[in-house]
């Protein structure tokens, strides 16, 4: 090889290198464009805010306290689902919810940390004790789902299974004028 | 020539031996929650088990092969005799001691936490002083990477850093700086609980200090792999590094944003406010790039082999490749894997994928895929390519060698594309026991009992492979001849100052996290309030 072709040849290698260096850029900006549009139009979004709770006195007052768990019906239709999770179940462990209404999941952990996972659905996230984890949920399908804990909580996590029902929206209506709490538990 | 031999000898046997002992756990594991094993009577055995198996694979195997290999690049790459040999053992008996200390609580059921520590959750205390020793004694080895490199460079100004040492203490420079995230956690909130001076413990500022370790500790893990494609691979297949420009520039990038990226694993957590998922969402892309990159400059060094072996055509080239060489295979066999991997990872960093895959058996397929698979081959393929000149003795069982490479590239196969497939159905991790005759969950039946065929192939594998080195210490003398690392098409005779030191990527890796984790971390540690009572594993 004389040194005129050597030179050629780096002037080649350094171009195509160049060009695979700006496809990558591409695909990396791509991805990034793509999960801000994504989140900008809030296909799912996390929750926006932090906020805290004591789970020592959480059996004691408040928005945790037994009485007040389980799925209730706003002014607005919309519904409101408060659960927690702890060693090694989950309270409402039957939670019973109307299709195609917007759901509002609030929940938190009585002890160490648990996760909630909806089968067959993205409902996902972390109940870590101390903090009060909230997320949107629409069920499409009525049906049973599988509830189970998602993070080890201890020689019991394999046992902590809860389930959601999801029925039709105006039986849910009926159900809801009772008043009070709903959940599916010995159902 | 390698001086110490003794000393990086110990560490990969160390390394081997408790791979081995945890290879065999995660087979177990595989099996006992599977519907082909028997119901396990007591599930907490499987915990135990389950923690010693992630905190042998994930802190004290890679933890050795890391530093074993780095011994042997800093030796050979630099042809200087190892300094501060002396810390180096000590540093080789720490870890020993650590991980001692920490598997006899867990082998008592006095640990069972897994090796992500998830406080309250607490564990006995010995568990984690002995994980702290496992991490200081490889800060030693860190402070002897750059050590050697500064004295190398007195004796040579100016000259060019060799790139296999130069991703070494890039990659040793990561370690020590992740390591710090799960050093704050161990110091400052669990081990005080532990020992019993403390009763309460803040669980969310626990989980973020934990995530700044557990993203880059996978580039801590990938390193040594990343080093034997560019220094190795080219070097015993016959081709050039296609530029080591671009090599030195890809390490740099994994040095600067492997660290600010980790809360993408706090994605589904409350603690972590909207705003700052997204800054490490974003950033998590930045990550593909590196790799990128080096699937590029890997393949191109590769067509020049070919090439150079009279390979022809636009792809016809790819036959001229010396396949019988068993380090082509574990290159091919990577690639494959970490092109799945790969895959699999774009998922994950997606806020809105990620929801549905959080904290299912997916999570765990992904990362044994490129853990175990992409990653833990190359491991072996540096193993048998040091070996002879470890021990001055010729490894005689290529076929073996092989046939060992094959079945862990099928055994990987076969194990994590269902335990993936199984995720994506909704199966949570780290359960000791699945009820498949729920006819929910009888769907998921077949593809546990793939995994745990798969893991049965791994685990023959893995016993090849140790008897592969064990046989290679009795087998004929041989001259080695000195240890030797892939060579530039266009070796570099200067290189910028920029491509040639740390200190400024050190500083910005330092900056970024600092942007990306000071404010979460301050703002979590000043709430009042958040500190939750501990929860005593084994008290009752
Ligand atoms: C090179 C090999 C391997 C590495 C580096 C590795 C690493 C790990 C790590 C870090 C964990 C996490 C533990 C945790 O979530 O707390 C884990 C879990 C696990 N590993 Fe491995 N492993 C390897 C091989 C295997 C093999 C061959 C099997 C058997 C098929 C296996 C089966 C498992 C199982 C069943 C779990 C628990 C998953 C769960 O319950 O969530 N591993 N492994
Ligand atoms: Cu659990
Ligand atoms: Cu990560």
């Amino acid at each position: 090889m004389s040194s005129e072709d050597a030179h050629r040849s780096v002037e080649i290698a350094a171009r195509v290198e160049r060009r695979w260096a700006t496809i990558a850029v591409i695909i990396v900006v791509g991805m990034a464009l793509l999960a801000a549009f994504a989140g900008i139009h809030r296909a799912t979004m996390p929750q926006p805010r932090v906020e805290i709770t004591d789970p020592s006195r959480i059996h004691l007052s408040g928005e945790f306290v037994e009485s007040n768990l389980g799925s209730v019906l706003e002014a607005n239709g919309n519904v409101t689902v408060r659960a927690i999770g702890q060693q090694y179940s989950f309270t409402p462990a039957c939670i019973v919810v109307p299709a195609d209404t917007p759901i509002t999941l609030r929940a938190t952990s009585a002890d160490v940390v648990h996760g909630i996972l909806i089968q067959g659905t993205n409902v996902n996230t972390m109940l870590v004790p101390g903090y009060v984890s909230e997320q949107l949920m629409r069920f499409t399908r009525t049906g049973d789902y599988l509830m189970p804990c998602q993070e080890f909580c201890s020689f019991g996590h394999e046992g902590m299974w809860g389930k959601v029902k999801v029925i039709d929206k105006t039986d849910f209506a009926n159900r809801a004028k009772a008043g009070g709490r709903l959940s599916c538990v010995g159902q | 020539m390698l001086a110490n031999r003794k000393l990086i000898l110990a560490h990969f046997w160390l390394a081997f031996a408790v791979f081995g002992f945890a290879l065999t756990l995660g087979a177990w594991q595989m099996f006992i929650r599977s519907p082909i094993g028997t119901w396990l009577s007591n599930p907490e055995l499987y915990y135990r088990s389950l923690t010693a198996h992630g905190t042998v694979m994930g802190y004290v195997f890679p933890t050795l092969v890391a530093m074993g290999f780095g011994y042997a690049i800093s030796e050979s790459a630099l042809e200087q005799r190892l300094v501060g040999v002396r810390w180096a053992w000590a540093g080789f008996w720490l870890i020993v001691a650590g991980s001692i200390m920490a598997m006899v609580p867990i082998a008592l059921g006095r640990a069972s936490v897994l090796y992500t520590f998830y406080p309250p959750l607490i564990g006995n205390v010995f568990y984690y002083l002995g994980v702290v020793l496992v991490v200081v004694g490889s800060w030693i080895w860190v402070a002897l990477m750059s050590v050697n490199l500064r004295v190398w460079r007195k004796a040579h100004p100016g000259a060019p850093v060799p790139l296999a040492m130069f991703a070494n203490v890039a990659g040793s420079y990561l370690w020590a700086w992740t390591a710090v995230g799960a050093a704050l956690e161990l110091l400052l909130q669990i081990i005080p609980v532990a020992a019993g001076l403390k009763n309460t413990i803040d669980a969310g500022l626990a989980r973020v200090f934990f995530s700044w370790t557990l993203h880059a500790i996978v580039y801590f893990w990938l390193m040594p792999t990343y080093i034997a494609y560019y220094t190795i691979v080219p070097r015993a297949i016959g081709g050039r590094v296609y530029s080591d420009s671009m090599a030195r520039i890809s390490f740099i990038l994994f040095l600067v944003v492997a660290m600010p990226i980790g809360m993408h694993h706090t994605f589904a957590d409350p603690q972590v406010g909207a705003g700052f998922k997204f800054v490490h969402s974003a950033f998590t892309a930045l990550v593909a790039l590196p790799t990128l990159l080096t699937v590029f400059t890997i393949c191109a060094s590769i067509e020049i082999a070919a090439r150079l072996r009279g390979g022809r055509g636009m792809f016809g080239w790819t036959r001229a490749l010396p396949w019988d060489n068993p380090m082509m295979l574990a290159l091919a066999f990577s690639f494959v894997m970490l092109g799945f991997g790969g895959a699999g990872g774009l998922i994950n960093m997606s806020y809105q994928l990620d929801a549905s895959i959080h904290n299912t058996q997916w999570i765990t397929g992904h990362f044994h895929l490129i853990f175990g698979g992409a990653i833990v081959i190359m491991y072996f393929a540096i193993a048998y390519d040091l070996w002879p000149h470890l021990t001055g003795r010729e490894l005689i069982d290529i076929r073996l060698i092989r046939t060992q490479l094959w079945l862990w590239f099928i055994g990987m196969i076969v194990t994590t594309f269902p335990w993936h497939w199984v995720g994506i159905l909704g199966m949570p991790r780290r359960m000791a026991y699945f009820d498949f005759g729920d006819p929910a969950i009888a769907p998921q039946a077949l593809s546990v009992t793939f995994s745990a065929i798969g893991g049965f192939i791994l685990l023959t594998s893995g016993i090849m492979f140790i008897v592969v080195l064990a046989r290679g210490m009795r087998a004929p003398l041989v001259d080695a001849g000195p240890y030797r690392f892939a060579i530039a098409v266009h070796q570099p005779t200067t290189v910028p100052v920029a491509l040639n030191t740390h200190a400024l990527w050190v500083a910005l890796m330092i900056v970024l996290t600092l942007t990306n984790y000071g404010y979460p971390i301050l703002t979590l540690a000043t709430t009042e309030g958040t500190s939750v009572p501990a929860v005593y594993v084994g008290a009752q």
